[in-house]
């Protein structure tokens, strides 16, 4: 739809752009084409230029990814030499080029209004839509902008057809996705699957399981803008639609697998962290409401939370989802909302009963000494950090709880499991 | 005019196609809470207060950058609404310094006044809360980043309006702050003291320095002889001040009030003015007759003048050397005027009630002290002065008539007409024509120089020459007019500039309007219309046929342009640099 209103145009000038601002932690889909295979890029971009009658190209790529960026300057050099870019292309009348621009490291500047900005110039900021990039985007003409990924697909589409495209994949996601996992699995790495491969595949088939025979608890897709499927939807074809339905999103492809020594309100908190940080600052639910909602989570972890807290932070995600400015904020709030939806009783734990079920959160953690198997060694005292550790022969050895700082070195130290964390 | 059909809360109706939600819902009489706001100059969606449902569209929309278009569907008050404005106001309250009691802004608050409307009574997000310094160390302009909501009204109006450009955002997120780069002051970066940005702001987080207190003192130091002088534009203004409808004319409950405030004379600066061009029009005449340098610039504006000494100190040549009207009066107070009246000109203070910011900073220049003195000791904005009048408990609108005292109380309308753009340029044409003809000419509207249009230019016959004028309003638009005449495209002899858009009348110093005021109704063309009501009420039209200004020359300083006037009424300018090399 973006090509066809980009093509439809009347504008002389029009533009093609290239998103490779990859911003999810953990996430390197793109990085890895843009590495691997940065022609299938510049292809794809010229063909769109073609589509759509641009004759100017330019690829947003982080100045983080230096290899990207110097393989993509290398690829764009020898597709002139071979008159693939550049003027009159085969001979033809179509001309096109394609340049890069390097982006300092903001997550927002992967919004597509906010990359636009930046290229332009100005501070990585999004603007309100609409107009569309198709209609007024770079400069102010008709743009089509797409992620990396996307175009990398194009030539093969173009190549195989539309219909071989197609038979990959499901009914409403067609062909193939590609995530990078990395959490409590055993395989991480990138990978590329037809859509609607279920996670319960992903996860034992590909992924290997998770380490050390433990439970799997839930997998968070599409980064900090994504949201937490539990266990029990394992078994969830992965497509667009679905993992919108169970709160989260396809995003970008991050898939963080997690286990039963994961705190939901810690990984809520993660990712919430990182949107605080990463808030350009333009609209005030995004600015103040993700840092409230943060702050909220904080005291909820730290031990300090408040009845009315968990429905403070529903009241905050619902209004910030709805009115923020651009796709960072309406999303960031996902996190939390998918938390709350499948592990509110983690959120009720810690208010309440100030019990992290997890073990997590060391605000509400205890390390004991179980008397009846201490040996009296004195291994856990010479390394705790800060002293806190008493004993001698003879005498079980006794935690001081007002002094420890919960590192966990003393339970890691034991050599007879004496030391057992109290949540 | 292409028009659509939407439906907006129900109601059918028929607006044109280039609306947006927000003024489809003006017209069919639907508020929509606004705060980021400020039409022609701030249209950029970012506070979200003014969120509406759109049919179809997956989040709420901001109405005021939402184009309507063919069966659009907008719900502007459903429960998601209302509660989206409410937690939003809530979040940006939660973060604001809420020291309402004492602040500035209190009662002509936009922020104030949302959390009214939306009936907002506790803040259930409170959280942590910036605690940033306070920047007054610039003699105009007070900015408390603790009060900001970060609205960006006053950068676009720094940036895009006036071309200067010395407030952005910096830092990101939550830390996000508008401020001059590298946490500099205003006072350290080429900011031209408009005070634009203060004009824009719906909060306190800009305000004028405020120097009633040094007056009060003044008034209650026996020793001193303390007297007032009011710029034109004032008393188009200051009626507002005290709920009055905007484009009142006050002059004489402005003189009562003064005079009640305790000034010990209440002068009329526009017979400076009337000053002004005589010396200003017989030096436009002398460049143009001995080759000198053209075109001629005014002075009269001390914002413009600052932006031409850091941005264009190639045209510090054509600036006219002419003081602004006031510190003329005042030189002229503390000269002749202390001598007429047997006073000690060191016993004298002047006090200038001025629409400007900027004037703060241009009366403690050091070459504007010609009597060894300084020719005004302090600048009250029109909003300083209402202050005083509201703590003296002077009731405003009920005062008995008053006049400007004698011997420079008396003034000509084109003195009055200094106070909206092209006035300058008017006023001096009045007089130029006729000593140039040595006629008296009767046709003295000249309203080719007249109205908002940014830059304005005439051909103007004169006796033996034809006059090409332009005159620029807003420093952005000085910024275009200056670019044309260094790249040779125009020419002229004289050019007026006024660093405020529409001139005096809607100066930085002017009372503040809110968005919802000043976004339909065009402040600059109503203060106007009253300036020129004022020019025709005036038995005396001309400057030179002002029996003050004529006393002044004939007891004083001779004629125009003489070693005495010189001494007395006319300045040099600094070449300024951009930003400093070291930090102050």
């Amino acid at each position: 739809m973006k090509w066809e209103f980009a093509a439809k145009s009347q504008e002389k000038q029009k533009y093609v752009c290239c998103n490779a601002d990859e911003g999810d932690p953990g996430a390197f889909m793109d990085r890895s084409i843009l590495e691997g295979d940065p022609h299938s890029v510049l292809e794809a971009m010229t063909i769109a230029g073609y589509a759509i009658g641009a004759n100017q190209g330019y690829i947003y790529v982080r100045a983080e990814y230096p290899i990207a960026v110097k393989r993509l300057s290398i690829a764009i050099e020898q597709a002139r030499d071979y008159g693939l870019l550049g003027d009159n292309i085969f001979g033809t009348d179509f001309s096109f080029n394609i340049e890069l621009r390097l982006g300092a490291g903001a997550f927002v500047c992967g919004e597509e209004t906010a990359l636009m900005t930046s290229i332009e110039g100005h501070r990585g900021e999004p603007r309100p839509r609409p107009p569309f990039p198709a209609v007024k985007g770079l400069f102010g003409k008709p743009t089509l902008l797409n992620n990396v990924e996307t175009y990398a697909n194009i030539p093969t589409i173009i190549r195989n057809g539309a219909e071989w495209f197609s038979s990959i994949g499901t009914e409403k996601s067609k062909g193939t996705k590609v995530f990078a996992m990395g959490g409590k699995i055993n395989n991480t790495g990138l990978l590329e699957i037809p859509m609607g491969t279920t996670l319960r595949e992903v996860i034992y088939d590909i992924g290997g399981g998770i380490p050390n025979g433990k439970k799997f608890k839930a997998a968070q897709t599409g980064g900090p803008s994504g949201g937490c499927i539990p266990a029990s939807k394992i078994d969830t074809p992965i497509e667009y639609d679905t993992l919108v339905e169970l709160g989260s999103m396809m995003g970008s492809g991050g898939l963080i697998v997690m286990d039963e020594d994961n705190c939901m309100v810690d990984i809520a908190k993660f990712f919430l962290e990182f949107t605080v940080d990463e808030s350009c600052g333009k609209c005030p639910p995004c600015r103040i409401g993700t840092k409230r909602m943060l702050e909220i989570l904080e005291r909820i972890t730290g031990g300090k939370g408040e009845e009315g807290d968990v429905e403070k932070l529903e009241i905050l995600a619902k209004n910030i989802k709805a009115s923020a400015l651009c796709g960072l904020g309406q999303t960031a709030p996902n996190p939390v909302l998918s938390t709350l939806r499948y592990f509110r009783d983690e959120y009720e734990a810690h208010v309440r009963d100030k019990k992290c079920p997890a073990g997590v959160c060391k605000s509400m953690l205890n390390y004991i000494v179980d008397e009846q198997r201490c040996k009296c060694c004195g291994i856990c005292a010479r390394n705790c950090p800060v002293n806190c550790i008493s004993g001698q022969k003879g005498v079980p050895y006794k935690i001081d709880q007002e002094k420890c700082i919960k590192c966990g070195t003393c339970l890691e130290k034991c050599p007879f499991k004496a030391i057992f964390k109290n949540a | 005019m292409e028009m659509v059909n939407i439906i907006i809360d129900d109601r059918k109706i028929q607006v044109p196609k280039h609306y947006t939600i927000l003024e489809a819902a003006r017209e069919a009489n639907i508020a929509i809470p606004t705060l980021c706001f400020l039409k022609d100059i701030n249209e950029i969606g970012a506070c979200r207060m003014c969120v509406v449902e759109v049919k179809g569209a997956r989040s709420l929309q901001a109405a005021c950058v939402y184009p309507v278009s063919e069966g659009l569907v907008i719900n502007t008050k459903s429960p998601a609404v209302r509660e989206a404005r409410k937690v939003t106001l809530e979040l940006i309250l939660s973060n604001h310094d809420r020291n309402c009691l004492t602040c500035v802004r209190s009662r002509n608050c936009e922020l104030q006044k949302l959390a009214e409307e939306l009936n907002v009574k506790e803040i259930r997000f409170d959280g942590d809360h910036k605690k940033l310094p306070v920047d007054d160390f610039s003699p105009s302009i007070v900015r408390d980043p603790n009060k900001c909501v970060l609205c960006r009204r006053c950068v676009s109006m720094c940036k895009n309006v006036q071309g200067v450009s010395v407030i952005g955002t910096n830092e990101r997120g939550y830390r996000t702050i508008v401020s001059p780069a590298f946490e500099m002051s205003l006072n350290d970066v080429p900011c031209t003291m408009c005070g634009q940005c203060i004009t824009v702001c719906p909060v306190g987080a800009l305000k004028e320095k405020d120097d009633t207190e040094k007056v009060w003192e003044a008034l209650s130091n026996p020793d001193l002889y303390v007297v007032v002088q009011t710029a034109p534009a004032v008393r188009v203004a200051l009626g507002e001040e005290f709920g009055m409808p905007i484009g009142s004319r006050v002059t004489s409950n402005m003189i009562a009030a003064l005079r009640r405030l305790g000034f010990k004379k209440v002068f009329d600066t526009d017979t400076a003015a009337d000053l002004t061009i005589m010396e200003e029009g017989t030096e436009l005449i002398e460049r143009i007759k001995n080759g000198g340098k053209l075109p001629l610039i005014t002075s009269c504006s001390p914002g413009w003048i600052k932006f031409c000494e850091h941005y264009y100190p190639e045209f510090i040549d054509n600036l006219s050397s002419c003081k602004s009207p006031h510190q003329m009066f005042g030189a002229v107070l503390k000269s002749y005027y202390a001598e007429k009246e047997g006073i000690d000109p060191s016993k004298i203070f002047v006090v200038s009630i001025m629409p400007c910011t900027a004037k703060k900073y241009e009366a403690q220049r050091p070459e504007l002290s010609s009597t060894g003195y300084p020719d005004v000791d302090v600048v009250l904005t029109t909003r300083e002065l209402a202050r005083m009048i509201r703590e003296a408990g002077i009731d405003f609108t009920e005062l008995p008539e008053r006049h400007f005292d004698d011997p420079m109380g008396e003034a000509s309308g084109a003195g009055v007409i200094f106070g909206a753009t092209g006035g300058v340029m008017e006023a001096a044409l009045r007089t130029v024509a006729e000593v140039l003809s040595g006629k008296s000419i009767d046709e003295i509207e000249y309203t080719e120089v007249r109205g908002v249009e940014g830059i304005k230019e005439a051909e103007i016959k004169l006796e033996g020459l034809t006059l090409k004028a332009a005159v620029a309003h807003g420093l952005g638009n000085a910024r275009k007019l200056l670019d044309k005449i260094k790249a040779g495209e125009a020419e002229y002899h004289f050019v007026e500039i006024m660093a405020c858009p529409g001139g005096c009348v809607t100066g930085g110093g002017q009372p503040i309007q809110p968005s919802d005021v000043r976004s339909w109704i065009d402040l600059r063309k109503e203060r106007a219309a009253a300036i020129y009501e004022e020019d025709r009420d005036m038995p005396i039209r001309k400057s030179h046929e002002n029996p003050a200004v004529k006393m002044l020359y004939d007891e004083y300083f001779e004629k125009p342009g003489s070693h005495k006037a010189h001494e007395l009424l006319h300045t040099h300018y600094t070449p300024r640099e951009k930003y400093p090399k070291e930090k102050k």
